[in-house]
């Protein structure tokens, strides 16, 4: 199985992805300039955290017209696996390949803390080796992770499972003091329809080292490894 | 080297740009092209529906000023496009919606509003 790691001007979490599939996943991994336009070798592609474009006219909007992004639309058509952290989410909600969108925190900082994420769903290929409810700690850092979507959208997430990760606190409570940044019902990460595209603002390869505070994250990766070497 | 809208001073290893007063890049946009531009104004701003904390953290520090007439105040985006003229107004508002629905707003969270100005 081969990745990539998609690389815009101003991606700045690219290498850590990188890191993690070399060291953790221990498979192939290659970077992917965003000029670039053939995926046909790759598995599963990585949109990495950073401020793609500089964050300009909005987070993820100017990257959508990347020319790797008609690739990568393609790619999640054939059923390959997508994941999408922080800036790889706002770019994948702003290119259509997940519902809704990243608006400013409600509280308007830019945050940077380790959080705690509820899994809400394990019927994904990302996340088919958690342990459903399970608490996570991983980082973000983002000042637009304000996830909004309208009410059919939303009921459409809840009623096809496709909310995978809650914002909680330590004991798996969903409440509103460990929403960080307002998100609608304390959504950190969905997937789409077919569910071979997650996007999520926590940063599950910042979270894979002991040394870095949390190793939560390795599981993500475990499992989006297990699934395609299941489906080899 | 032509920099239209700025003058050239000195010598040419020690060269520098001044810029006019009041320099107004919508003003040389197309450079040397001799087509007419005219200008499309678009203002993107938060559906209704959609919070604005922006807004709030505004008009607050409005309230702090002694301001108390104001209900309400809602952020949004402005932009100038020069868009080629040489076709007809309808033409270049047809251009203009299609930028600000397709890059300049997110339909999701935003509206837009378009004018031409000739």
């Amino acid at each position: 199985m081969k990745f990539g790691v998609i690389v815009f001007p101003g991606s700045n979490c690219d290498h850590d992805a990188y890191h993690v599939i070399s060291k953790h996943v221990g498979q192939p991994v290659d970077f992917i300039w965003h000029r670039d336009t053939d995926l046909s070798t790759y598995d599963a592609v990585i949109i990495p955290g950073g401020f793609s474009y500089g964050d300009y006219l909005r987070a993820g909007a100017l990257a959508r017209f990347s020319p790797v992004m008609n690739s990568v639309k393609e790619f999640a058509a054939e059923g390959k696996l997508v994941l999408g952290i922080c800036n790889g989410f706002q770019i994948l909600c702003e290119a259509g390949l997940l519902p809704g969108a990243l608006m400013r925190n409600r509280d308007l900082h830019f945050i940077c803390d380790h959080v705690n994420v509820r899994v809400e769903s394990t019927d994904t290929p990302f996340t088919h080796e958690l342990k459903l409810v399970s608490v996570l700690r991983m980082p973000i850092a983002h000042a637009e992770g304000n996830y909004v979507c309208d009410d059919a959208t939303f009921e459409e997430l809840s009623r096809k499972q496709r909310i995978i990760f809650r914002y909680s606190d330590p004991n798996g409570q969903l409440t509103d003091a460990a929403n960080p940044n307002g998100s609608r019902d304390n959504i950190a990460g969905i997937c789409n329809s077919e569910r071979n595209v997650l996007g999520l603002m926590p940063h599950p390869e910042r979270a894979c080292e002991d040394l870095l505070g949390s190793s939560d994250g390795r599981e993500l990766f475990r499992s989006l490894a297990g699934a395609l070497a299941a489906a080899a | 080297m032509s920099v239209p809208g700025a003058v050239a001073t000195g010598s040419k290893r020690n060269y520098r740009i001044e810029r006019k007063a009041h320099f107004d890049p919508l003003a040389i946009v197309g450079g040397t092209d001799t087509r007419s531009f005219m200008k499309a104004k678009v203002y993107v701003t938060l559906k209704p529906s959609v919070l604005d904390p922006q807004g709030k953290a505004i008009k607050h520090a409005v309230e702090l000023l002694g301001f108390s007439g104001v209900s309400d105040i809602r952020q949004g985006k402005y932009f100038e496009i020069a868009i080629d003229a040489s076709g007809n107004a309808e033409d270049a508002r047809a251009d203009a919606e299609k930028l600000a629905r397709d890059v300049l707003s997110n339909p999701i969270i935003e509206d837009f509003r378009v004018e031409i100005e000739q």
